[in-house]
């Protein structure tokens, strides 16, 4: 037997005082394949053990919330007996190392994280982070994650209907790609992982175990250097048509009353899914590894427990029931297998070749996991506006930034996403929120994420509050009212105070968000150690927001549609160039404050736009967020080639007023006939509001006198990607 | 009409068929599983979109040999009705229904988008409900819709009027800009496009419908 040596243990990312802790825990030293265990249980990527107690400060109850976090994803109501079942989880770390793999498994994870729970899949969304576009690495990045995410996605026949992407530097090193995914259930066959009860069988079924992934949890919970590409065989391979079986097979046995509780095999495979479903459930479990169903020879227990073969689920089954569901398996020809039984022991018991191999305490494994209240120090948030030049002409500023690698059309991606496939995407990408059908209904969810990395990097707490209340207005811009998040916090190394500062800051930023506008968090994710050579990635806690539209043949576009219409500013506008889009890419400036985030405000004009938008009388609505509102506009003109002739409408001066990026504001195009009233009605409710001139023409014009085509702007817009792309090609 | 819709291990425009079969007609279709040797009595048979059997070794290949095919050759070979979809028309050409085979996209890319198409024949089942060389809009999506035949082949399709519907801009690299293809019967039907995505007006369009609405008037 392998004698357990201090560097055997720090190869497990384990402490010297976690291995103490683990002697104590057993009351003797662990083998090896209990060492294995516990480092995946207590890897970060697994334990949270360095954000939970931060994470206990997050809002996660109301009255739409039917499951927080904690499950495999959050469950909340949406009205006659349906649920909605989301979460967005990442997958940074072997999307950077392998990315055709690393995206499609991290979409074939989340997948399975919200079908587990009972619900068909059906959208998906991403958050994806690159590096600078003239990083030698960049491209082939882009490439292998899009055809990633596509290559699962379109298998499965779930639409991927948009998400954002975002170049930077600081992600040169470590890209993040953070996977959305959102189903539809009933709220009476709702599925938990609570193993509740002795006696009962414990299944395999899905694809067979390998030697993939081993250690994958345990990967994404350290930094990156320059041999990390060495660690190549720790990314998964996903295969998308074992998934979609699994999923048809899976919802086919849900629909029997056969399931006591089930869990998807993720991080840290069959270890963490039967130790979490025995924590649940307060039970025991015992397997037996020689009977599951193995894909290579000669496995030992140390690779089966850790491996993260994907496409592999975990259930406990009413007793009796095991015939019933194994033909279910046997029609789509999934290997299905009981490897164990639940007990009365709250211990995990795993035997192979007739000796046990492993004999824990399930609550060792859980928690009795580390929590680390990490040291960390706050910095001072970046403050000032950076001087800028105040004569540079509008328009020719806005055709250059929307050309620009941040603000540049997305097409090129996700017109490789299968985005209509189900036939219930009423809003494509290219919107403020995707809009799906809720099936055969004339409900809709609407669905966004957002979080804008240079301001949580200005200012982490500022910028945790802005990325909910943009979600929050992105959903109400379609006429949606939101509902709940889901998180995926992404950071660097939390054992620098600095860095732990930002998540801190962030979550408390976060929270705060989501209490003042009703916007409770359901599941989340956390991914840190997201550090190359020591370099730390612009703290990005992406939020993904969903929301609910009772009548979808209401809801609002961002196309302009009619000529004649009035285009009116909802929203106080200051002119806030602090970390614009304008600065970066016009004066070459990263700096100054982030903007201000006042939710009472953010509240109160959301609720009136989307009060418009419900009743009927509001079509077309924007919100005004990156590129300020010059942006807006001209994202409004291109769909459809429909111009504007727009002027100047507050005190600041014309490039705060165009590019400024000031929140809470919206841009509504209404029938002139109508203008006055909402006008009016704004007024009389406080908010501000301004008109700023009518849509018509092909050009964008502004004050009658700087003009240009929408042609151009969206020769702009269009071109940069393929552009971009093609020099690798 | 009375409509099959056959459903290969990871085809995933089966439900969409579905639906649309069942919008456009009043009654579901019968689903019918690949492993099923027997079809029921049906006018219509629909092999819809996907990744059939994961689109390992060639797509549409491995679904061409499974049983339920044997059973839809028997249904075209009696002049019965065929509407491969995407995938669908990837297994037609595969079990040699239809001529021709598709590869690869040119530009090696996955494409979903909506495409407008022209309307070349209207003396079909499927289009008699279109105006001549009529444009209508229909989403694509597939990696692998790039129609290859050789020329003799080409000719002889157009020749005969079995190019039904051709791509105004072509998203894939097909040759002569082709859509869709009739059998030399013209009682099957291939094509990329997704008419099943274009009869429900929330969510794309409704030019979809008269493809349905052909159908259902001369089968009915």
């Amino acid at each position: 037997m392998t004698e357990i040596t201090p560097a055997i243990v720090a190869e497990h990312g384990l402490s010297p005082d976690e291995y103490a802790r683990i002697n104590t825990l057993l009351g003797r030293a662990p083998n090896m394949v209990e060492l294995g265990v516990f480092s995946v249980m207590w890897s970060e990527h697994c334990s949270y053990k360095s954000t939970r107690a931060h994470l206990r400060k997050l809002p996660t109850t109301g009255p739409q919330v039917i499951q927080g976090p904690g499950e495999n994803a959050g469950v909340i109501d949406i009205g006659d007996g349906d649920a909605c079942i989301f979460k967005m989880e990442s997958h940074n770390h072997p999307s950077f190392i392998e990315p055709y793999q690393g995206a499609a498994t991290g979409v074939g994870g989340i997948m399975r994280d919200v079908f587990t729970m009972g619900a068909r899949p059906i959208a998906m969304m991403n958050a994806l982070r690159f590096g600078a576009p003239d990083h030698p690495k960049t491209r082939h990045l882009v490439a292998g994650v899009v055809s990633g995410i596509g290559g699962y996605g379109n298998c499965m026949g779930v639409p991927t209907v948009g998400g954002e992407v975002n170049f930077h530097p600081s992600y040169s090193g470590n890209i993040l790609v953070n996977a959305m995914c959102v189903g539809l259930a009933r709220t009476d066959n709702i599925f938990l992982s609570a193993a509740k009860g002795a006696g009962n069988p414990v299944v395999y079924f899905g694809s067979k175990t390998g030697r993939d992934g081993i250690h994958g949890a345990t990967m994404a919970s350290a930094e990156f250097d320059d041999a990390s590409e060495e660690k190549r065989p720790t990314v998964q391979v996903g295969d998308p048509f074992a998934e979609k079986l699994l999923l048809e097979a899976t919802l086919e046995l849900m629909a029997t009353d056969a399931i006591i509780a089930i869990q998807d095999m993720g991080a840290a495979g069959l270890t963490s899914s039967s130790a979490e479903m025995g924590d649940k459930g307060g039970s025991g479990i015992e397997l037996n590894l020689d009977m599951v169903p193995q894909r290579e020879a000669n496995m030992t227990a140390y690779e089966m427990l850790l491996s993260e073969s994907q496409e592999r689920m975990l259930a406990v089954l009413k007793p009796g029931r095991e015939a019933e569901a194994q033909a279910i398996f046997k029609k789509w020809e999934l290997d299905f297998a009981v490897i164990g039984i639940t007990t009365d022991t709250k211990r995990l018991v795993i035997k192979h070749k007739g000796v046990v191999a492993a004999d824990m305490p399930i609550t060792a494994l859980s928690d009795e996991a580390p929590v680390y209240e990490r040291p960390y120090t706050l910095r001072e948030p970046a403050s000032g506006t950076p001087a800028y030049d105040k004569a540079r002409p509008v328009l020719a500023s806005l055709e250059k930034i929307l050309g620009s690698a941040d603000m540049a059309s997305r097409r090129w991606i996700w017109e490789q996403y299968d985005h209509s496939v189900m036939n219930d995407t009423q809003q494509a990408p290219g919107g403020d929120a995707a809009v799906v059908r809720v099936h055969g209904t004339k409900k809709a969810l609407a669905i966004s994420t957002d979080v804008t990395p240079r301001y949580c990097k200005a200012d982490p707490r500022r910028g945790g509050m802005q990325a909910v209340a943009e979600c929050w207005r992105n959903l109400t811009a379609v006429g949606a009212t939101p509902l709940a998040t889901t998180d995926n916090l992404n950071f660097g190394n939390p054992q620098k105070p600095d860095i732990m500062g930002e998540i801190v800051a962030a979550i408390d930023g976060i929270g705060e968000a989501c209490r003042a506008l009703d916007f409770p968090i359901v599941s989340g994710n956390c991914s840190l150690y997201n550090e190359t050579n020591g370099e730390g990635i612009f703290p990005t806690p992406a939020i993904g927001g969903v929301g609910l539209l009772k009548d979808a043949s209401k809801m609002a576009t961002i196309a302009f549609k009619r000529d004649g219409d009035v285009v009116i500013l909802i929203g106080e506008t200051r002119g806030h160039l602090g970390q614009s889009i304008y600065l970066r890419e016009i004066e070459g400036k990263e700096e100054g404050a982030a903007p201000r985030v006042e939710l009472d405000v953010e509240k109160k004009n959301g609720d009136f736009v989307r009060r418009l938008i419900e009743q009927g009388r509001v079509d077309t609505c924007h919100d005004v967020s990156d590129g300020g509102l010059a942006v807006a506009i001209a994202e409004m003109a291109m769909p459809r080639g429909l111009g504007a002739q727009v002027g100047q409408a507050s005190i600041a001066d014309a490039i705060g007023f165009w590019f400024g990026e000031d929140q809470a504001r919206y841009v509504i195009a209404v029938p002139f006939a109508q203008a006055e009233k909402i006008v009016a009605e704004a007024r009389a409710a406080s908010i501000t509001v301004a008109e700023l001139g009518k849509t018509g023409g092909d050009s964008f014009s502004i004050d009658g006198k700087d003009s240009i085509a929408i042609a151009k702007l969206r020769t702009a817009h269009e071109d940069w990607f393929p552009n971009f792309m093609k020099a690798e090609l | 009409m009375k409509a099959a819709v056959i459903v290969f291990p990871a085809s995933n425009c089966d439900r969409d068929a579905k639906v649309a079969l069942t919008e456009m007609t009043g009654k579901a279709p019968a689903m019918v599983w690949h492993q099923d040797s027997d079809l029921p009595d049906v006018d219509l048979v629909v092999i819809p979109g996907g990744f059939s059997y994961g689109d390992y070794l060639r797509c549409g290949a491995m679904a061409s040999q499974s049983p339920v095919m044997r059973a839809v050759k028997a249904h075209a070979e009696k002049g019965g009705a065929v509407l491969g979809i995407c995938n669908g028309f990837q297994v037609l050409t595969e079990s040699h229904l239809l001529p021709g085979a598709l590869m690869r996209n040119a530009g090696l890319k996955f494409v979903c988008k909506p495409v407008t198409l022209k309307v070349e024949e209207t003396q079909s089942a499927f289009t008699c409900g279109y105006n001549n060389g009529q444009s209508v809009v229909f989403p694509v999506a597939h990696g692998e819709g790039n129609y290859y035949a050789d020329d003799a082949t080409l000719d002889r399709l157009e020749g005969e009027g079995r190019v039904v519907f051709r791509y105004a801009a072509n998203p894939n690299g097909s040759a002569r800009d082709i859509a869709g293809i009739l059998s030399e019967k013209r009682n099957v039907l291939g094509m990329m496009p997704h008419p099943e995505r274009v009869v429900d007006g929330a969510t794309g369009g409704t030019d979809g419908r008269a493809l349905f609405k052909s159908l259902i008037e001369t089968l009915s």
